[in-house]
């Protein structure tokens, strides 16, 4: 089990855990992931790694209600625990200076992109960095992004916050008033990710997307999150999670999430009907399981 | 063949012996399990149990024997069975295979053990797995976990990746040793292809389970949630977390596909990623378990591929209510490497068996979901590497089966999680690791490597071999002076 130290919603729906993981605290590097299942009965989700603390063998995720066991999971408080947490896994992000490097982060994709940008400047890049929420309250990580930003620009869909708009339609300006750009990194959404690369693709910018298909085990063994990269099937969890969003099929990648979309309402249905009798049940697992004390 | 030891309590004479037949195993009926994910496979009675081992020869050269590869003594657990000592039939088998419950009902007995059995030559081969099943249920039932005596501590620590049948086997060898063993496995779940490979109706997860708990009972300790080659590195277990050894028992992680247009349509899976669904992550039981599966009832599903982890697809698609279930298979039923136990099972619960077929490609329905399967006819021409007959398309032969689902079960390849992140591990071109055939000992000092990351797809038992010799020959180098010169 693995103990949640700190848990704070950071927007409506989004909430950050820190979590007791020092295996994973000492080996995690931007861009990569873990892998968590909340109870017995429960699935394995990938989650984003926002930073970690190796010191005191801590990692932070942030998570978005977005069906059950992500639903679930924001239920958690702090002194609550987890049942798995397995990771660090994926390929690190690749980093060095590449120049000037635009990096876009949509919804609770930021939370990703966020390890990756701070990476990026250490090793010397001009950081522009290009934030974007459906509407004000749902940007999140303004504030650390700023920080290791040489700008920053926000978007909002609705217009209530920043500008409205779309994060493309920045990076558009961008590349309209001549900034020389030399890599692309968007996290966000699929219609995003898609977006970007068929902006960068004709003009030949180099741009490095990070993919969240369906997945179970994270090391390889399955290939539920094989993605069609140049006609080629690869892995997201091991030859991922980021590749050249010029090569990816993305019509591929919807339609693969989509698979079990009628299993998945169900789920939530279930969920919302049975909130409070399911998290009885996850409190007397994680009592049961550290009396146990097997895991 | 010499005659009984005198000793015997077996009242039946050798020509007696012979006349008696094989014991069938109890086993639900065909049409009753093809609807549930309950044990195929009954049991023996004690009754049952009796009149079979009643029938081994106790012969002087026990082919069984030399045909185990981690040389369970059969002959002398089978006399037992006759004097009524199940439990010390079940400790004699422990001597040499810390998993009986789970060999006694996985293990292709033809190739091995029954494979040798003399009975086998005129009439048919004594039950040794069943048997072995029989013995290692009772003890379940009636080991009292409290009276395993530990070895003295050796004060060395040897760590084990991977839980599957390989890393366990050595475990158990080790600690009985007296070596501090920990398990370190990368899924939440104990056990590795036991648990996520092979179906509840084959081998029920509360079997392993119990098995598990006796390794426990022997000091073994285990860690999940732990990818090695990410989580921690073997140089760091062996350099900051004060290991001496460590063996590699992974297994061969990923799996193969057909590289046929088609394979990312929804519907198409690998047998890893659609038995990981259905026996690691319960989908079987969904909604009761939060992983979902397609809905099958009513649905056309096909395997391809003619191996155990073929067939346990299938008739884990069957259970989930598809309404026709093909193999598909390029070779002919002779070639099939499953276990003829299984062939036999999938049959009579319907499965349709096309061999001499091979998948050319998969075709879409028109919105992203398979619609059906392009298939060639094959022929056998002359043997190739494997020494069976080659197939090749017959041409013109192409036609389409209408299918929902298909799982692609043609086996596995390296996973190279942890060759990637240990300098100085040899592997061969195919990406396997380099281990010594004997000793199982790798390039690097204090690591050896067993199983299916050494050899490529192979059976539990083979992989429970190679952690028994490991387990030996990490005993030498621990008990040794440590040099590393073969």
């Amino acid at each position: 089990m693995f103990k949640i130290l700190h848990a704070e919603f950071i927007a409506p729906g989004i909430k950050r855990f820190t979590i007791d993981a020092p295996r994973i605290a000492r080996k995690q590097k931007p861009g990569q992931f873990v892998i968590i299942r909340v109870y017995e009965e429960g699935e394995r989700i990938p989650v984003t790694i926002e930073r970690s603390d190796p010191t005191v063998g801590t990692i932070n995720v942030v998570v978005q209600a977005a069906g059950k066991t992500t639903s679930l999971l924001n239920c958690l408080e702090t002194g609550d625990s987890i049942l798995d947490v397995v990771g660090p896994l994926g390929k690190p992000s690749h980093i060095e200076k590449f120049g000037t490097v635009v990096v876009m982060g949509g919804g609770v994709g930021t939370a990703m992109a966020y390890p990756t940008a701070t990476a990026l400047k250490d090793a010397g890049n001009h950081v522009i960095s290009i934030v974007g929420a459906r509407t004000k309250e749902l940007v999140i990580l303004e504030h650390e992004l700023r920080e290791v930003s040489d700008q920053l620009m926000i978007t909002t869909d609705d217009g209530t916050y920043a500008d409205k708009g779309f994060v493309t339609d920045k990076l558009k300006q961008l590349i309209q008033s001549g900034t020389r750009i030399d890599l692309v990194l968007a996290i966000g959404p699929i219609p995003m990710m898609r977006a970007v690369a068929e902006t960068t693709r004709p003009r030949g910018i180099k741009t490095v997307v990070s993919l969240n298909p369906i997945m179970i085990d994270g090391t390889g063994m399955c290939g539920g999150c094989r993605v069609l990269v140049d006609g080629k099937s690869e892995f997201a969890c091991v030859d991922g999670p980021e590749f050249d969003a010029s090569r990816i099929d993305f019509s591929v990648l919807v339609q693969r999430n989509a698979m079990y979309r009628a299993a998945e309402q169900r789920s939530m249905e279930a969920f919302q009907r049975d909130r409070e009798l399911l998290l009885q049940k996850v409190h007397t697992e994680q009592v049961a399981c550290a009396a146990g004390g097997q895991r | 063949m010499n005659a009984a030891p005198p000793k015997s309590k077996n009242p039946l004479s050798l020509k007696e012996r012979m006349k008696v037949p094989r014991q069938h195993m109890l086993e639900q009926p065909p049409l009753l399990r093809a609807v549930n994910f309950k044990e195929v496979n009954l049991g023996y009675s004690e009754e049952l149990a009796q009149q079979e081992a009643r029938r081994c020869l106790q012969c002087a050269k026990p082919a069984c024997v030399n045909d185990c590869p981690v040389g369970v003594k059969v002959r002398e657990f089978v006399e037992l069975i006759v004097d009524g000592d199940y439990l010390g039939a079940a400790a004699k088998i422990r001597e040499d295979n810390v998993l009986p419950a789970i060999t006694g009902r996985v293990c292709p007995q033809e190739d091995h053990c029954e494979g040798g059995c003399l009975m086998g030559k005129k009439v048919q081969p004594l039950g040794i797995g069943y048997l072995e099943r029989f013995v290692a249920d009772f003890e379940q039932r009636h080991m009292d976990h409290s009276k395993i005596r530990r070895a003295v501590p050796s004060g060395k620590k040897v760590a084990i990746v991977g839980s599957g049948p390989s890393g366990l086997t050595a475990a158990g060898d080790l600690v009985q040793k007296g070596h501090e063993v920990h398990v370190f496995e990368a899924l939440h779940e104990l056990g590795g292809v036991l648990v996520y490979g092979i179906p509840e109706f084959r081998l029920p997860k509360q079997i392993i389970r119990e098995q598990l708990d006796y390794m426990r009972a022997m000091g073994v300790q285990f860690e999940t949630n732990v990818v090695v080659g990410k989580t921690v590195t073997i140089n760091e277990l062996m350099e900051e977390e004060g290991y001496d050894a460590v063996y590699i028992g992974t297994g061969a992680g990923l799996p193969i596909f057909m590289n046929i247009p088609g394979e990312h349509l929804n519907g198409v899976y690998s047998a890893n990623e659609f038995l990981t669904r259905i026996n690691l992550m319960h989908a079987y039981e969904f909604p009761h378990f939060d992983e979902p599966m397609l809905d099958f009832r009513g649905k056309d599903v096909a395997v391809i591929g003619g191996g155990n982890t073929a067939l346990d697809s299938i008739r884990s698609a069957l259970r989930l209510g598809a309404r026709k279930a093909y193999v598909l298979y390029r070779r002919s039923e002779a070639e099939m490497p499953a276990r003829r136990e299984e062939v036999k099972h999938a049959k009579e619960e319907g499965i349709e068996f096309r061999v001499l077929t091979n998948p050319i490609e998969f075709l879409s329905d028109g919105k992203g979901w398979l619609g059906a399967v392009r298939c060639s006819r094959m022929e056998l021409g002359e043997p190739d590497a494997s020494g069976r007959r080659r197939p090749a398309p017959i041409e013109g032969s192409e036609f389409d089966l209408p299918l929902s689902v298909a799982v692609i079960a043609i086996g596995t390849s390296a996973n190279p999680l942890i060759q990637s992140t240990t300098p100085g591990l040899r592997t061969n071109k195919k990406n396997y690791i380099e281990a010594d055939p004997m000793t199982q000992r790798t390039s690097c000092k204090g690591v050896f490597a067993g199983g299916d990351i050494v050899t490529g797809s192979a059976t539990v038992i083979l992989a429970m071999g190679a952690g028994r010799r490991a387990a030996k020959s990490i005993h030498g180098y621990l008990t040794d002076d440590g040099s590393w010169s073969s």
